[in-house]
């Protein structure tokens, strides 16, 4: 028996969270175009998801292993590997709700409500009465939600942004009002007790003029999902002069499809920093896209991929610059080893009249052996004469010469070849905080070793 | 804690006998026997092509050379088949020719990945990073990429006081280095000689790297093979008349070969 996503499930998750009428509503819609669409015509395989069966993805009991003995002993060494304490790798590796960090998250909670700041759990905030100034207007946070969720990335987006908007559980709201700078980085690690959190997580963030936010995502921990279809959605607005950072570092467990859709929109003088390293999954397509809506408002990107063994990782960005004066600097790095597959796909579009607009990127690539893959495919539209577009693609294979100049210093092949591999993702590394970089570190030093 | 540098014993460190070595293509060595003994210095002279740097390669097991016939002994132990960081981590070292540049990684990662936590050893990097006149910044800075000529060179020769081998090839140091650099590194590498008894095999063409320093012994090195040994005296000589004859003199009196 086929078990296609239907109605009842949805109704029956939407009572389960209590929805509004509305999003009930939203989420009915969602459902019907769900129906509708195809799946995505460019991009890698996705035959190996059971898309028949794709109830068994949704419902949340299928999302949580029972015990920790349930969970891959690949999975549980790389938590030993990462020194994450027991009570915490439960949690992340999706074992019920045993991860309690909510004594953590009440201390910077408090520090950050002093300012005005407001983070909430997603289903928490579609119902909150508490009132904020957005765009310079007194409203509820409940009001705010209505008007801003899935509104960057509409549910006809794509399929999965569809499914997203119809089965969506989890996830963070965050405000940062105006001229508020936000010291510490918020961090949704702090939320992975939420059941199913990870799977259908919906982030919404909103920082308005002149504030100042650094949002980071995920976990280098792998999270591992017996359902293992990850549809985020994240939905970024980046106020006028205001900057946020969004750093993700994910490891999903090597069964799972992530295919998260990200978005954020910028003001006028308004800047936004993706930091991304993607690692595990078997597929990912991952393409975060900035509009630069109003003058002088930037993107940057700082990212990088590493595909090991049966993975294919389609990872890269959209920009669009819709407004005079709007830059965007890309610095991708790709890591191809054991068979997997890397592929880089940007789409930079120049509006008419975003005139004395620059967009530079600079993808490069390193194939650690002959049997992995790495391709390159930019797509440039520019539509405004005066506009300045580069773009630089290296692909490269490790050197032979530099990992015996480091054994010569008395450093193992794997030594040598793990750090050539680090400083190739050196850049990613430096914008990430020190406890993020030396896990992400930590993790291409498994990779690197997981299989020689 | 390991012991820094070696013994004074001058007792036989390192030997190369009857060392056969070829490329993919050619041979390059056709048995060549050296001999260093601990805290020896001992000089590498030759033509160009005469394949000098080949020998120090070969020392070091670079890829792509490979020993046909004849063996290296280092310390007691035959090292002709042991991999490249073995040797490094048995205490030979080699300051290249060509350093090779590797963006993202700084010399005090690898200098910490290979991972002696000898006390003081911060500081100690701090002294001779002075003594060989380079910036203080030089050990954050990523390796080779953006130095110098002079400074990469100089940079292997702190690599080299940072690891303390027992041995340390140095092959063609002072090629890229001006009077006053090469002045600086022979004198840093004499006084680290003096202090850690480390034995120096030298390749060198203008000998500048040779100045502060007493020479034990030296080769002359001719299409492959040993065309003449000798004492300090023969560079002076070699300085004067070339190596015009060498390989006639090797020819007429093969017996003095070794």
């Amino acid at each position: 028996m086929k078990r296609g996503l239907t109605k009842e499930l949805v109704l029956e998750l939407s009572q389960r969270k209590k929805d509004p009428q509305w999003m009930r509503n939203l989420r009915l819609r969602a459902l019907e175009i769900y129906q509708e669409l195809p799946l995505p015509s460019y991009g890698p395989d996705l035959s190996g998801l059971d898309i028949d069966n794709i109830a068994t993805y949704v419902e949340p009991k299928t999302a949580m292993v029972e015990s920790w003995e349930e969970v891959p002993a690949e999975i549980r060494n790389t938590f030993e590997k990462l020194g994450i304490p027991q009570a915490e790798r439960e949690g992340l590796a999706g074992v019920g709700a045993q991860y309690d960090s909510e004594l953590v998250y009440h201390n910077i909670k408090q520090q950050i409500a002093a300012a005005g700041v407001v983070y909430l759990p997603m289903e928490e905030a579609v119902k909150s009465q508490q009132m904020i100034k957005v765009n310079g207007k007194k409203q509820r946070i409940a009001t705010v939600v209505r008007s801003h969720f899935m509104k960057l990335v509409p549910p006809a987006d794509h399929k999965f942004a569809a499914l997203h908007a119809a089965v969506w559980s989890g996830g963070s709201f965050v405000y940062v009002p105006e001229k508020v700078a936000v010291e510490i980085p918020l961090q949704s690690y702090f939320r992975f007790n939420a059941p199913a959190a990870g799977q259908f997580e919906h982030t919404l963030i909103i920082v308005e003029e002149d504030a100042d936010l650094h949002f980071i995502e995920g976990c280098s921990a792998p999270r591992y999902n017996v359902a293992n279809l990850h549809a985020g959605c994240v939905e970024l607005y980046v106020g006028k002069n205001a900057r946020l950072k969004y750093s993700t570092v994910e490891s999903w467990s090597k069964n799972m499809y992530n295919l998260n859709t990200k978005r954020v929109t910028v003001a006028a003088g308004g800047r936004v920093e993706w930091v991304t390293g993607s690692f595990g999954s078997c597929v990912s397509m991952l393409y975060p896209m900035s509009i630069l809506a109003g003058e002088g408002a930037r993107a940057e990107y700082t990212g990088v991929t590493f595909a090991g063994e049966g993975q294919t990782l389609d990872t890269g960005l959209k920009i669009v610059h819709a407004a005079p004066k709007t830059c965007s600097f890309v610095d991708a790095r790709s890591l191809a080893k054991d068979g997997g597959s890397c592929t880089y796909r940007s789409k930079v579009k120049i509006l008419k009249g975003a005139k004395g607009a620059k967009s530079f990127a600079d993808c490069k690539s390193l194939m650690l052996d002959n049997k992995s893959r790495s391709d390159t495919v930019p797509l440039v539209e520019v539509s405004e004469p005066s506009a300045e577009v580069g773009h630089e693609a290296a692909v490269g294979k490790i050197g032979e010469r530099e990992v015996y100049y480091l054994m010569s210093r008395g450093l193992s092949e794997i030594q040598a070849r793990a750090l050539i591999v680090r400083g190739f993702t050196d850049d990613v590394s430096k914008e990430l905080p020190v406890e993020y970089a030396m896990e992400m570190n930590n993790l291409i030093t498994m990779e690197m070793e997981g299989n020689t | 804690m390991k012991k820094r540098g070696a013994s004074l014993a001058r007792e036989t460190l390192f030997s190369v006998q009857d060392l056969h070595v070829t490329t993919e293509t050619r041979e390059i060595l056709h048995g060549v026997s050296v001999e260093v003994k601990a805290g020896e210095t001992v000089v590498l002279l030759g033509p160009n092509g005469a394949g000098k740097s080949t020998l120090a390669s070969a020392v070091m097991g670079a890829p792509g050379l490979k020993v046909t016939s004849g063996k290296m002994m280092f310390d007691g132990t035959d090292i002709t088949e042991m991999p490249v960081d073995e040797r490094a981590r048995a205490g030979i070292f080699m300051a290249w020719q060509a350093p090779v540049e590797i963006p993202g990684v700084n010399v005090s990662e690898v200098l910490l990945a290979v991972g002696e936590c000898v006390p003081g050893y911060r500081q100690l990097l701090a002294t001779y990073t002075k003594t060989l006149e380079l910036s203080p910044f030089i050990l954050q800075r990523e390796l080779n990429v953006g130095l110098s000529g002079g400074e990469k060179k100089k940079l292997e020769i702190l690599q080299m006081m940072a690891l303390a081998p027992k041995l340390a090839i140095l092959d063609e140091t002072d090629s890229g280095l001006d009077v006053d650099a090469a002045r600086t590194v022979s004198r840093a590498v004499r006084d680290y000689q003096k202090e850690q008894g480390t034995a120096l095999l030298i390749v060198t063409h203008n000998a500048r790297i040779l100045q502060e320093l007493t020479v034990d012994k030296v080769y002359v090195l001719v299409d492959g093979k040993v065309a003449k040994t000798g004492d300090g005296k023969l560079i002076e000589k070699i300085e004067k008349d070339g190596f015009s004859g060498m390989k006639l003199v090797m020819e007429d009196t093969s017996e003095e070969e070794g």
